[in-house]
């Protein structure tokens, strides 16, 4: 298998050199580009696996890049993005990016988000519809739910959130989406439904329902599940 | 309802009015001697036995041992002492009155005139500042003392009473009727029960007749129940009883410097009450009342106060005859009914002029005219056809005489130069153009006096027999009488486009001068430059001193005047200071402070008191003459305008600086945000990423110390935002499960060692709060936790349902707090000193805990533990932020 090619778009210099570093340490191979129009140039014929994208460039609006990006190539885009804006970040999602890494970061979640991201786009080829995560296993084709081995009862609707989280292991699924697919036909997407169903499938399947490790949080943004890589 | 149904605002106004102010009541009698004194007293005595503080402000017992006698159970303010021109005068004390404050004061005498020096120069205006400040007045007055009845009484006891008091205080008081039939009057009279002996004869002869006392008695009976019938009026008003009333009537009452027009004022009055209609008096300002001289001014200025004073409108409107003045103003008032004086001009005046009245009748179809004769004020009076002291003589300058006989000579000359060459009649033309000229330029008995001179020139010069005054053909007279009748006739003209062109340069002069004015303050950047000019402009344009008060932190203070020095007394200071309290004129000409040689004017903005004006004449004369009044009222405004005008650029200007302080603030902070942490970033990075490949302590110090670094600056911005006010809340439903643990991971390399114990009840509602800002909060909790708990020691996170919201506390474990300074720990960059709590830190981090959870509606408390080992920061959430989903939606 041939190391998989990620673009790194960031005008900063040392930003990019770490990452580079990071990248070449976990053997990818790290393609660089500064502006938003070398980002675009190198999408298209660069062939990168995944795309490491800072939304400050300084000759493009960030959210019109990554509409550009998924139009020219298919490789997955991971956001690095501030804390504070987590309206950019929603909107980018919707838009089509994968997930994000929050600015200042540990260079082994961006690995780890990576990683995640590009298994998912192996598993989307031919996926299994198992996903494990700790004890959790999740059979999505059966819709069956085990924990150390036991089948758990869920309702329909936290199945439905569940499901939603585990169709996108490991990456951040946003509150409208999980919403949007467990509760079509609310006018109203009301986040405190989604919030007390996960309170209760944290109830059924966390070691310790008050210290999550399956289903995280991600403030104002949505959920993410913890699944094994 | 409604429109017409609707009451007026006024009766809303009046009711509001008069909340919060005291209430008078008035013992209204028909004569002196009925016994409205005693009345009084023994109601104010009957109060006082109920519990009513009452007290005695002033009586006047004229010696009646009765009366004394109820006064003795009484408290009785002592009098103030005047000494006028070597009498000692004594007078009710009002300051001391009104600082005693009681609920009732009994003042007897509502008509009497005060002694110079006091504040208000009659009783009534001390009783109305008395029901301003709340005291209830009980008061006593004869019916000859109501203004508007004065002249009816004078009409028929032939005694015309000077001291009166307008119908505007009974309207706004409870009438009580103090009434004996007129014989048992007269024989207490006689009995000396009344006056002092020596008065009373005196005043029988006069007053006290079976006839007048029966007629005075029916006055006070109607009047009381014409007070009762507008009392009853407003009620139906104010509550809006869908009664009917006259309410279409208005009333124009026209007024001249004539001595008998304060009695069609007061006729006016009467017609207006009877029909309960709004009324004005207008004065039509001509060419001809512009030549009047100060004595007519000051009469007219005293008749439209006398009509403000007895609760109508006053206007002055500029025409060029009366006429038109009074049409044009009978149609803007939309008035019904019209009072005018009957005409004091001779037949002959009116034959040549026709009548005003007449006119009036024929052109204002629609409005009633009422024709009154003109009552003279007093018996001895001031002349009726009085001529006016007029600045030009009717009989012109002498000089015009002599320049039309000059003219008629040369005419003379040359006529008989061209004799030869001209027929006789057209040397007769030539003798029009001296009676022209002189018609024209010098009036019209300079014209007729040309016309009289020409003709016997002709006449004796040219025609024959020549040298005679004799005419031989009667043709000839004709000529003569042309040469008079086109004196006459020019002179009309020419006098009449005169005083159109007169009343025309006046009003451009005034305009001019407003407009210069203007110009010049709008040229001004600075209130004292236009206090400055105000003074020296308006002193110019009026003839006058003037000064210009403001108040100030200190008081009020003279900021500007118009001459050098201007030195005013503590009375004149004391008529200002009211002006600036009430926004009212004071002093000399109007109703407040009178002694004063200065006029005291509020310039006001709005309801806002910009400054006082004061006006005085050099030589103590009345500052402002009545034709004066409109142009200072607009030199006044101009000047308020200025001054406003000033005020609001210089707001506009401190506006304008602080948006600018805010723009360099927020510029600055996203400088700070991007410059700093664009760095931060790399430097964690690339620590985290050295330690991965050279496991080094050095580099977890390097790591640590960036991570602090980049909280400090976090904090700093946070900070700025609370100060800024400008917080924008994303509020949305958390899980306190999911916002602690998140604090929790964010924190888990600075709270290396403390272990954390988790006390969250999993079935508490979820809160309504802003996601990243409730996390700030927490962050700094938690830091400030580990901070000042001793090493190892565990951090207690606990959240808990409370009666009335929901409590989430972060305890540590180590010193405390110091005693009784524990609420003092939220305040900006507060580190606590004098305890051990002196690990590292900026002192903001709790600063901001508090601004953000104040910012989403919640509380911050800091307490020690009750075991004293540490301290507890809570943060209150009230039922409002509490969400609760619906049960059903859930179990599906």
């Amino acid at each position: 298998m041939t190391a998989n090619r990620i673009l790194v778009v960031d005008d900063d210099l040392h930003i990019r050199r770490l990452l580079e570093s990071a990248l070449v340490r976990a053997g990818y191979v790290p393609i660089e580009a500064t502006t938003a129009a070398e980002a675009l140039e190198q999408a298209k014929n660069g062939a990168p696996d995944a795309i490491l994208l800072d939304l400050g460039l300084p000759d493009r609006d960030g959210l019109e890049i990554v509409t550009l990006l998924r139009q020219r190539c298919p490789a997955p885009i991971i956001i690095l993005s501030a804390r504070e804006s987590t309206d950019q970040k929603v909107a980018a999602l919707d838009l089509g990016a994968h997930d994000y890494v929050t600015k200042p970061f540990d260079s082994e979640e961006v690995l780890a988000r990576l990683r995640a991201t590009l298994r998912a786009r192996i598993e989307a080829q031919g996926a299994s519809p198992i996903v494990l995560a700790g004890t959790v296993t999740i059979d999505l084709a059966n819709r069956e739910v085990r924990r150390d081995g036991k089948e758990v009862h869920l309702t329909r609707k936290e199945f439905e959130v569940l499901s939603q989280l585990a169709l996108h292991p490991g990456r951040v699924v946003t509150h409208q989406r999980v919403l949007a697919a467990a509760w079509p036909h609310e006018i109203d997407r009301r986040i405190d439904y989604l919030r007390i169903v996960v309170r209760n499938l944290r109830q059924k399947l966390e070691a310790d329902p008050s210290r999550p490790a399956l289903i995280i949080n991600e403030l104002g943004v949505g959920y993410r599940l913890m699944a094994d890589n | 309802m409604t429109q017409r149904d609707r009451p007026p605002p006024e009766a809303f106004l009046r009711a509001a009015a008069q909340e919060g102010r005291g209430k008078l009541k008035i013992f209204l009698g028909a004569a002196p001697g009925v016994g409205k004194t005693f009345e009084m007293l023994s109601q104010g005595m009957a109060r006082s036995k109920a519990g009513v503080d009452v007290i005695v402000g002033i009586v006047e017992t004229h010696g009646r041992t009765e009366t004394e006698a109820l006064t003795r159970g009484l408290e009785i303010l002592p009098r103030r002492a005047i000494d006028h021109q070597g009498h000692m005068l004594t007078e009710m004390d009002l300051d001391e009155l009104l600082a005693r404050r009681p609920q009732l004061a009994l003042v007897d005498e509502l008509a009497h005139t005060n002694a110079a020096g006091s504040r208000h120069p009659k009783r009534y205006q001390d009783v109305e500042e008395l029901l301003d400040a709340g005291i209830d007045v009980y008061s006593t007055v004869n019916i000859q003392h109501i203004e508007s009845l004065n002249d009816v009484v004078a009409s028929f006891t032939r005694v015309r009473v000077r001291e009166t008091v307008p119908d505007t205080i009974l309207d706004q008081a409870e009438i009580e009727v103090v009434d004996i039939p007129p014989a048992e009057l007269i024989e207490r009279l006689k009995e000396g029960k009344v006056y002092l002996p020596q008065e009373a004869t005196r005043a029988l002869g006069h007053f006290f007749s079976q006839s007048n006392l029966s007629a005075l008695r029916e006055l006070a009976l109607r009047r009381a129940a014409q007070a009762v019938d507008a009392q009853m009026l407003d009620h139906v008003r104010a509550n809006a009883l869908g009664g009917t009333w006259a309410g279409s009537e208005r009333i124009v009452v026209a007024v001249s410097e004539i001595a008998g027009s304060t009695g069609l004022v007061r006729a006016a009055k009467r017609i207006a009450d009877a029909l309960h209609a709004p009324w004005t008096a207008v004065h039509v300002e001509t060419a001809r009342t512009r030549q009047l001289g100060p004595d007519e001014h000051q009469r007219i200025a005293a008749v439209l106060a006398l009509a403000t004073q007895l609760g109508g409108q006053v206007a002055t409107v500029p025409a060029s005859t009366v006429t038109q003045g009074l049409k044009a103003f009978l149609l803007d008032a939309r008035a019904t009914q019209l009072i005018v004086g009957k005409s004091v001009r001779s037949r002959l005046f009116e034959m040549r002029h026709g009548s005003v009245v007449d006119r009036l009748v024929r052109e204002t179809p629609g409005v009633a005219v009422h024709v009154l004769p003109f009552e003279e004020e007093s018996p001895s009076g001031i002349g009726r056809a009085q001529l006016p002291s007029s600045t030009m003589s009717p009989w012109g300058a002498p000089s015009g005489y002599l320049w039309t006989f000059a003219w008629v000579v040369a005419v003379t000359l040359i006529g008989s130069g061209l004799f030869h060459i001209l027929d006789l009649g057209n040397v007769g033309m030539l003798y029009l153009v001296p009676v022209m000229a002189a018609a024209s330029l010098f009036g019209l008995r300079t014209g007729l006096f040309a016309g009289l001179a020409s003709s016997l020139a002709y006449n004796f010069f040219f025609l024959p027999p020549t040298g005679t005054l004799t005419i031989s053909n009667p043709e000839n007279i004709i000529s003569i009488f042309v040469l008079l009748g086109v004196a006459f006739v020019t002179s009309q003209l020419t006098s009449h486009v005169r005083v159109q062109a007169d009343l025309a340069a006046a009003s451009a002069r005034t305009n001019a001068a407003l407009a210069g004015y203007l110009r010049h303050l709008t040229s001004l950047k600075d209130p004292a430059e236009v206090a400055h000019a105000a003074c020296v402009e308006i002193a110019r344009l009026l003839s006058l001193r003037v000064v210009m008060l403001e108040q100030g932190s200190a008081g009020l203070s003279i900021k500007a005047s118009s001459h050098a020095g201007p030195n005013l007394e503590t009375m004149e200071m004391a008529a200002a200071q009211w002006v600036t309290d009430t926004g009212q004129p004071a002093g000399r000409g109007t109703g407040t402070l009178t002694a004063s040689d200065w006029r005291f004017q509020p310039v006001q903005a709005g309801d806002r008191i910009l400054a006082v004006l004061g006006l005085a004449q050099e030589d103590g004369r009345d500052p402002v003459r009545s034709d004066q009044l409109p142009l200072l009222g607009s030199l006044i405004d101009q000047t308020a305008l200025a001054l406003e005008r000033l005020r609001l650029e210089s707001e506009m200007r401190d506006i304008d600086a602080m948006q600018e302080r805010e723009r360099l603030r927020s510029a600055l902070l996203s400088s700070v945000s991007h410059d700093l942490r664009t760095p931060l970033t790399s430097v964690l990075a690339a620590a985290g990423e050295l330690r991965r490949k050279y496991p080094d302590p050095l580099l977890d110090t390097l790591e640590g110390e960036a991570t602090r670094l980049n909280r400090f600056v976090a904090n700093l911005l946070d900070m700025a935002r609370v100060e800024a006010g400008a917080l924008k809340l994303h509020l949305e439903p958390v899980d306190l499960t999911d916002a602690v643990s998140a604090a929790v991971h964010d924190t888990r390399r600075s709270l290396d060692g403390h272990p954390i114990e988790l006390n969250v009840a999993p079935d508490l509602p979820l809160v309504m709060v802003d996601p990243q800002l409730f996390h700030h909060c927490l962050l700094n909790l938690f830091d400030n936790a580990g901070r000042y708990g001793d090493p190892g020691t565990a951090i207690i996170v606990h959240a808990k349902r409370t009666i009335d919201g929901l409590v989430l506390s972060v305890i540590d474990c180590g010193m405390g707090l110091p005693a009784g300074r524990e609420a003092e720990v939220f305040e900006t960059f507060r580190r606590l000193e004098g305890s051990d709590r002196s690990a590292s830190g900026t002192g903001l981090g709790l600063a901001i805990v508090k601004g953000f959870a104040e910012a989403m509606g919640m509380t911050v408390k800091s307490q020690n533990r009750d075991d004293g080992h540490g301290a507890c920061f809570s943060i209150d959430f009230p039922e409002r932020l509490l969400v609760r989903p619906p049960e059903e939606t859930l179990d599906i």
